[in-house]
């Protein structure tokens, strides 16, 4: 019998920790600032709900279960494809969807590679596009949600972080 | 400043458009851009033969950026074309496996074309 390696085995949960807070709006920053050349500031004062045309979502799975989300207005989304693609190719009516979809993907896996015990044990899934806001997104609890403000040239956006616990 | 013909493999349409928009925003001259969504369409491609430099994602389906280089070693169109491994997941274990398998370097997603610009000059002694 061969003996059981730790590649083989199911990783450990890691539990929540405060600091991923934190760790997710560096994380999202540095995405936008790399990605988009546009850095976007933290909107702390914003109290509202996560809302917009567009949501971007990918799992996760592993040492962490849950998901990330980013969320705004079709024409934020539409922004973010002109920067990362160029006037051309944003006019494709997919990509703004497809580039939204791309920095969620991005967003976290950096937030993971920034946690020594995500990074390799935390799979990520394809993203997924909701275009349209008229739905509600409930997950089975328990649940932790940590959700970032920001603003992009004055439009915000929101970073979300789903964690079931 | 010489010119590169360049071959891009990522399931995301939209990553390989970033990838090549980098490549142009760093400067660097391409004569031809062939795209691939998995390494075995990749594998087609790098048969066209006369490539400078090849971008692989790590994890896609049907043949992912891993299967994909190991693979690479039979074809003798790939022989001494350097291979940038490109990852979104900051899995270090899949970097090294993908160092030890043949790949020149990675670039790490989120990643900006001035590091682009780096790992290309660093391979081809292009763009400096």
């Amino acid at each position: 019998m061969s003996p059981i390696t730790k590649s083989s085995a199911a990783p450990a949960a890691v539990a929540y920790d405060p600091t991923w807070k934190t760790i997710l709006e560096c994380a999202s920053i540095e995405v936008f600032e790399m990605m988009v050349g546009v850095r976007p500031q933290l909107n702390s004062a914003s109290t509202s709900e996560p809302s917009g045309e567009q949501t971007a979502m990918v799992g996760m799975a592993g040492a962490l279960c849950g998901m990330t989300a980013l969320r705004c207005a079709k024409a934020t989304a539409s922004r973010f494809a002109a920067l990362m693609l160029g006037e051309a190719a944003a006019a494709d009516p997919s990509s703004s969807g497809d580039a939204l979809g791309e920095l969620c993907n991005m967003v976290a896996g950096n937030f993971k590679s920034k946690i020594s015990t995500l990074a390799d044990h935390c799979m990520l899934s394809v993203p997924t596009v909701i275009t349209g806001d008229s739905y509600s997104m409930d997950t089975s609890s328990p649940t932790e949600c940590v959700t970032v403000p920001l603003l992009f040239e004055g439009q915000p956006l929101w970073v979300s972080l789903i964690i079931h616990t | 400043m010489k010119k590169l013909k360049v071959l891009i493999v990522d399931d995301a349409s939209v990553m390989r458009k970033i990838i090549e928009r980098a490549l142009r925003q760093a400067g660097l001259e391409l004569t031809e851009v062939l795209e691939a969504s998995n390494g075995a369409e990749g594998l087609a491609q790098v048969q066209t033969g006369g490539l400078d430099m090849i971008f692989s994602d790590i994890n896609m389906p049907v043949m992912d950026g891993l299967e994909f280089l190991k693979s690479l070693a039979g074809v003798d169109a790939a022989k001494g074309v350097p291979v940038i491994m490109i990852t979104t997941e900051g899995s270090e274990a899949r970097v090294v496996e993908a160092l030890s398998a043949g790949a020149k370097g990675y670039l790490r997603k989120p990643f900006t074309p001035e590091q682009v610009k780096e790992r290309v000059a660093a391979l081809l002694g292009v763009g400096q």
